[in-house]
Order: C-alpha cells, then sequence, then structure tokens
C-alpha cells in the first residue's frame, strides 16, 4: 500500500505473569495512512489496547514484544530510551481514557500543555502561552487564558479530556493514539469530544488510531475498522462496508448484541435483531454471544471463536483461518476477515 | 395497574459547608407500577442514583414523601424498614466491590434469607440453588468466590442476591455498564426473562438511552435533580418534547455509519451547571439551544401537554409544537 504512514507487522505481545505467559497480542498486522482514522475495537482482554501502545512502546516492563513497527519505514521497536522520548509527543501521542488520572493534579493545565512544548519545540516562555492558548481553542475550551491557570480538579471531565488531547496535539503528532477516551464521559460531552478529533484530523491531517469498544463511536468517527478477538484481528474493512456487510461471525454477534440493533432501519439488521413483540408471551431478545473469550494462555491451531461460534464446522477446529481478503468486496477497500465461513447468516444456526 | 410505588416530590440535600447544599435531587416525583420496569435516565450528576438511595432509605431524604405498596416508608424506623426491606432489593453497577469477597456464592445469595430469616440450613441452601440455575449459573457454583468469576457472573450473582426474597421492586442501579456488550446483552436477556416470569416492578437505573430502549415500559429523563420529562418508551423515543431529552437521544450515535453521519445533532453548548447553585428558571436554560427569557426565570412544572401519559417540563412545547432545535 503507497502513502501508508504507520505499518505494523505480525506484532506479539506476551507478558510473564504468576499464572504463566500471557499471549495478549498474537501476531497483528495493520497499516494507518496520513490523516486516516483507524478505529480498534474489541471487546476486554482482546489486545486492542496493547497494540496500540506498542507504538509509543507504553507497555509495562514485562511485556516481550516481537515483529515490527514502522514509522515511515523506520521500525520503532528497536529505539533507544532517548530516541523513543524524541518520538514520544511529536510523532506518536496518546490520549488515554482517564483525564483525572492521566493530568498531574498539582500542576496547571498551563504548566502541562508548556512542558511539552518546551520539551519538544524549544518554545520560550512567551512563545509557548500563546500556543498554549492557541490549543485550548482548537479542543473547545471557552476561556482558555483563565484555564490555563486552573489546576485539573477545577475542570468537569469532558474538560480534562479536551486538555488531555489538548497536550497530546501541542506538538503537531502525526498519529494520535486515543484510547477508550469519550467512555468515561457523558454522551453530549463525548458528542463534543469526537468534533475535536475529527476537527483535529481535517485542520491538521493527524492520524488517529482510535480504541473503543463502543460500536455507535466507531459508526460515528472512523474510517477504516478492525475489529479485534483474543489478540488478534478477525476482520477489518472500511467502516460503511464493515456494519453493512460484517462477514466474521463475531462482528455480526456483536452487532447484534447492541441493545439498540432492532431500531436501526438496515445495516444491523443482518442477523434478524431482537425483533418480537414486547406483548404476551415473547419478549425482545438480545442476540447474545455464548460461552467466554478463551484463556490468554494458550494458542491452538484452531479458530479461536469456534468455541462460542454458531456456525463452526470441524474445519474451523482443525486449522486457524488467516486474515483473508474476501471476494464481493463491495466497499473498494480491501474487507479482511479470519473465517473459514464469512458471511454465512447465524440467524438459521442460533434461532433452531 | 395500581401503582406499587409512589415517590411525590422527593428532595436530597447534601450538605456542603458554608451553609451550602449539593442539591442532587429537587423535586422528583415519580410512580412504578405492579410489574412495570421504569427506565430512569440522566447523565452523571443528574441524581438517579440517589432517587435509587432514597427509595431504599440507603440514604435519607431531606422532604418529600415515598409510599411503597401502600405504606408511607419515607419516615419508618430502622426496626420497620426490615420488613420493606424484603420486598425491595437493589443490584449495583459494579460487581466487583458489591460482593464481599470472603463470603462464597453462596453465602452471599444466602444472606438476604438468613436476614429476614425467610429460610436456613438445608431449604436455604435449595432457594440457594434453585435461584442460581434461574440466573444461568451451575448450582455448584455456590462453592466459589467472587474472585474467580467472571464480571458476568458476578452480576448474575448480584441478580440472584435481589431475587431470592422474591421482592416486588428491584431497583438496578448500571447494572450492566461495567459488562461488554455480548455480556451485558446476555444479562439483558435475563433480567427481562426473570422480570417477565417474577413478575417484580423495576427501577431500572440508566445513562444508556439504548439499554432503556430495549427493556423499560416507561421512562423518565432526569436533569440536573429534577425529571424534564416521562412516558411510555414508544413515546420517548417517538415523540421526544423536552429540548434535554431530543438533545440526548441526539448525541447517542448509532452503530449504523450511513446513519450516524447525516444525523443531525442538538449540539449543547458549555457543561453541566453545579448542583451547589443550580441554574435559577429552568435548570437546563443554561444549555438549551431554544431558551427565551421566560425560561430564567419561571420553573416549568413537569406537567402533560401534549399526550395524558407524557409530561414535560418545558415552557416552549405547546399542544400544537414542540421547539425547533437549529444546529
Amino acid at each position: 500500500m503507497s502513502g501508508e504512514l504507520l505499518s505494523i507487522e505480525d506484532l506479539r505481545v506476551s507478558f510473564g505473569t504468576e499464572d504463566g505467559l500471557v499471549l495478549a497480542v498474537k501476531g497483528v498486522s495493520l497499516t494507518l495512512a496520513p490523516g486516516e482514522i483507524l478505529a480498534l475495537c474489541g471487546e476486554s482482554g482482546s489486545g486492542k489496547s496493547v497494540t496500540a501502545m506498542s507504538v509509543p512502546q507504553l507497555l509495562p516492563p514485562s511485556a516481550t514484544v516481537s515483529g515490527a513497527v514502522r514509522l515511515d519505514g523506520r521500525d520503532l521497536l528497536g529505539l533507544s530510551t532517548s530516541e523513543l522520548r524524541e518520538l514520544r509527543g511529536s510523532d506518536v501521542s496518546v490520549v488515554f481514557q482517564e483525564p483525572m488520572t492521566s493530568l498531574n493534579p498539582s500542576f496547571t493545565v498551563g504548566f502541562q500543555i508548556t512542558e511539552m512544548l518546551h520539551r519538544h519545540e524549544k518554545l520560550s516562555r512567551r512563545a509557548a502561552r500563546a500556543r498554549a492558548v492557541e490549543l485550548l481553542e482548537l479542543v473547545g475550551i471557552p476561556d482558555p487564558r483563565r484555564r490555563l491557570k486552573e489546576y485539573p480538579h477545577q475542570l468537569s471531565g469532558g474538560m480534562r479530556q479536551r486538555v488531555m488531547i489538548a497536550i497530546a496535539v501541542a506538538c503537531e503528532p502525526r498519529i494520535l493514539i486515543a484510547d477508550e477516551p469519550t467512555t468515561a464521559l457523558d454522551v453530549t460531552i463525548q458528542a463534543g469530544v469526537l468534533d475535536v478529533f475529527r476537527s483535529l484530523r481535517d485542520r491538521l491531517g493527524t492520524a488517529i488510531v482510535l480504541i473503543t469498544h463502543d460500536l455507535g463511536v466507531v459508526a460515528d468517527i472512523a474510517d477504516r475498522v478492525a475489529v479485534m478477538y483474543a489478540g488478534r484481528v478477525v476482520e477489518q474493512a472500511d467502516v460503511t462496508e464493515l456494519f453493512a456487510r460484517p462477514l466474521h461471525p463475531y462482528t455480526r454477534g456483536l452487532l447484534g448484541a447492541l441493545p439498540g440493533a432492532a431500531h436501526h432501519d438496515g445495516a444491523a439488521h443482518h442477523d434478524g435483531g431482537s425483533e418480537a413483540g414486547r406483548d404476551g408471551t415473547r419478549r425482545r431478545r438480545l442476540r447474545e454471544i455464548p460461552g467466554m473469550v478463551p484463556a490468554p494462555y494458550d494458542d491452538p491451531a484452531a479458530c479461536p471463536f469456534a468455541p462460542r461460534c454458531p456456525v463452526a464446522a470441524d474445519d474451523c477446529t482443525a486449522a486457524r483461518p488467516t486474515l483473508d481478503p474476501q471476494p464481493d468486496d463491495a466497499g473498494g477497500g480491501a474487507h479482511l476477515a479470519a473465517c473459514f465461513h464469512p458471511g454465512v447468516s447465524t440467524v438459521e444456526a442460533a434461532d433452531v | 395497574m395500581s401503582d406499587l410505588l409512589t415517590v411525590t416530590d422527593l428532595v436530597k440535600h447534601y450538605p456542603a459547608g458554608r451553609g451550602r447544599a449539593v442539591r442532587a435531587v429537587d423535586g422528583v416525583s415519580l410512580t412504578i407500577g405492579a410489574g412495570e420496569v421504569l427506565g430512569l435516565v440522566g447523565e452523571s450528576g443528574s441524581g438517579k442514583s440517589t432517587v435509587g438511595k432514597c427509595i431504599l432509605r440507603l440514604t435519607e431524604p431531606t422532604s418529600g414523601r415515598i409510599v411503597f405498596d401502600g405504606t408511607d416508608v419515607t419516615h419508618l424506623s430502622r426496626r420497620a424498614m426490615r420488613s420493606l426491606r424484603r420486598d425491595v432489593h437493589i443490584v449495583f453497577q459494579d460487581p466487583y466491590s458489591s460482593l464481599n469477597p470472603r463470603f462464597s456464592v453462596g453465602q452471599i445469595v444466602a444472606e438476604p434469607l438468613r436476614q429476614h430469616r425467610i429460610a436456613s440450613g438445608r431449604t436455604a441452601v435449595d432457594k440457594v440453588c434453585e435461584m442460581l440455575e434461574r440466573v444461568g449459573l451451575r448450582a455448584e457454583m455456590r462453592h466459589r468466590y467472587p474472585h474467580e468469576l467472571s464480571g458476568g457472573q458476578r452480576q448474575r450473582v448480584g441478580l440472584a442476591r435481589a431475587l431470592v426474597c422474591g421482592p416486588k421492586l428491584v431497583v438496578a442501579d448500571e447494572p450492566v455498564s461495567a459488562l461488554d456488550v455480548s455480556v451485558q446483552a446476555s444479562v439483558l436477556n435475563l433480567l427481562t426473562d426473570l422480570q417477565a416470569d417474577l413478575g417484580f416492578s423495576c427501577l431500572f437505573i440508566t445513562h444508556d438511552l439504548s439499554v432503556v430502549e430495549f427493556l423499560a415500559d416507561r421512562i423518565a429523563v432526569m436533569y440536573l435533580g429534577g425529571v424534564v420529562e416521562s412516558g411510555p418508551r414508544e413515546q420517548i423515543f417517538t415523540d421526544p418534547q423536552h429540548p434535554y431529552t431530543r438533545a440526548l437521544l441526539s448525541a447517542a450515535p448509532v452503530p449504523d455509519p450511513a446513519a450516524q453521519r447525516q444525523r443531525r445533532r442538538v449540539v449543547l453548548s458549555g457543561d453541566v451547571p453545579s448542583p451547589l447553585a443550580p441554574p435559577s428558571g429552568c435548570r437546563f436554560h443554561t444549555r438549551c439551544p431554544v431558551a427565551v427569557d421566560r425560561c430564567a426565570t419561571e420553573v416549568p412544572d413537569l406537567t402533560p401537554v401534549r399526550a395524558p401519559d407524557h409530561p414535560v417540563a418545558c415552557h416552549l412545547v405547546t399542544e400544537d409544537s414542540v421547539p425547533t432545535l437549529a444546529q
């Protein structure tokens, strides 16, 4: 693919724990183009955060990482601590989920923003202050001059998250990694924060890796989506394509499990949704994904979703499907799925 | 439907020093019919959880009246509350902190039976096993401890504990918010099934509109300590009237890119004001895109305007029209 900014190739991350070796990421390959918003979605433990945090290498010391993470062709995994320090903040920046714990409570907002500018841009105090005001305006904080003198506890959750974003984009990074950036926020505040991301991309051309479990947020803002399950990408497609034609049974299961799925026209209906009269004996039901996520300790040569999959057949437990391009690709971009039986409706299988 | 619970003009102020008070709940009235699920929706700080706690008397209301099953329980003594607590149970949001880690699952679920002297010994064990199976856990699970369970399993234990006495009302405070979507689906299905089978009433407190759309019969929307609109589920979703309800509905993204990107969003300016000093008049007027002068001075009553069972607290909603919310 031409013009890619970031490429992750066969990334594997494991952690040594008391219970054994946890295989968090088991061979993930992804690319990110300049100005693209890529959503990494999946449930807890799917490896989405670990995958993304391997770019700035913000992983715990117990992590063992292999594969390649290339930014403009340069492999980041071999960088020294001081090279990484230059990379973080100026090329790759992170917005964390919890705006309260990721800001330092004992420094003013202004100090925390200008620290970045001193460090990476070598701006003077006066210039850094002026730039900080611009940044707070960029993320939609009213009265930025006054806010610079305030401490994090004086701000609301939405405002803190905006400050976090302002810090993250202070040096105009080319890649912004946002780890569940709106999960701790109310929906009316979330809408505004997503608008900030959109305008950053449009105005600064920032590429964004958005880690989220919220498919509504994905539908709202992402260009491309990678769905992760048990440490691997199981499906990847352009956002419209993915919601219109989810091929992997896990993706279909996730969309069917959404409480709102029954009420949105078109896309979310593939598996028949949860229609049924509310009155009388038939209650509305959500589609469940039976069973549990496999333990992360071993990696059998079988489809990891097979034990929970309504369409699993013998071949699914005999070998592990690879993430391959799918035929009848209507989206124009590559639609990849790791499944031997992609697109088979799960209704018949589940509702007999 | 006869009302099982009637809350009238409930107020809960928390003292905040220097004579000030956090006005967490400021005049909330609501009713829940027998076998009805009322979804209480609002964002953080709206006071929705405080309403739930007041109903259970886990916190003492400042004023107002709570009538449960014909008895005024607002000022019942602790002793008299014991019999009420047999009939009203709660399911908490966080399945990690709401189960005692030193108790086995069996002890946790048997605790209400023991407290209310409903069953003990062998009968209690039988009841516990039966209840565990009802919530989709194997009876052997009673020997396990909370740390051995997944989030979804813990929340099932929380449900079993709430239901084992056969309550008339269950207050469920964000019971699925901490769960992954696939686990959330199975807990929501379970809750609807149990509610249909056992017929308890439910106050379901949540910030998630799609969840109440799935399971509530009626919905009440709270903003900054007050109910701004309530009505049957279909009406709230097809004919939302209060500007806040409409902003809330439009802000929740739908999982469909084409539809989501075409939606017109009602953008609310600013943040939720502090409950220490809520705005005068209509509490929503500082963020309302269509507020007029009257909204800043005159408190709107929660009163039916367009449909008898669908009261709304907004000066601008009339019989023929709801205010147009421009982008």
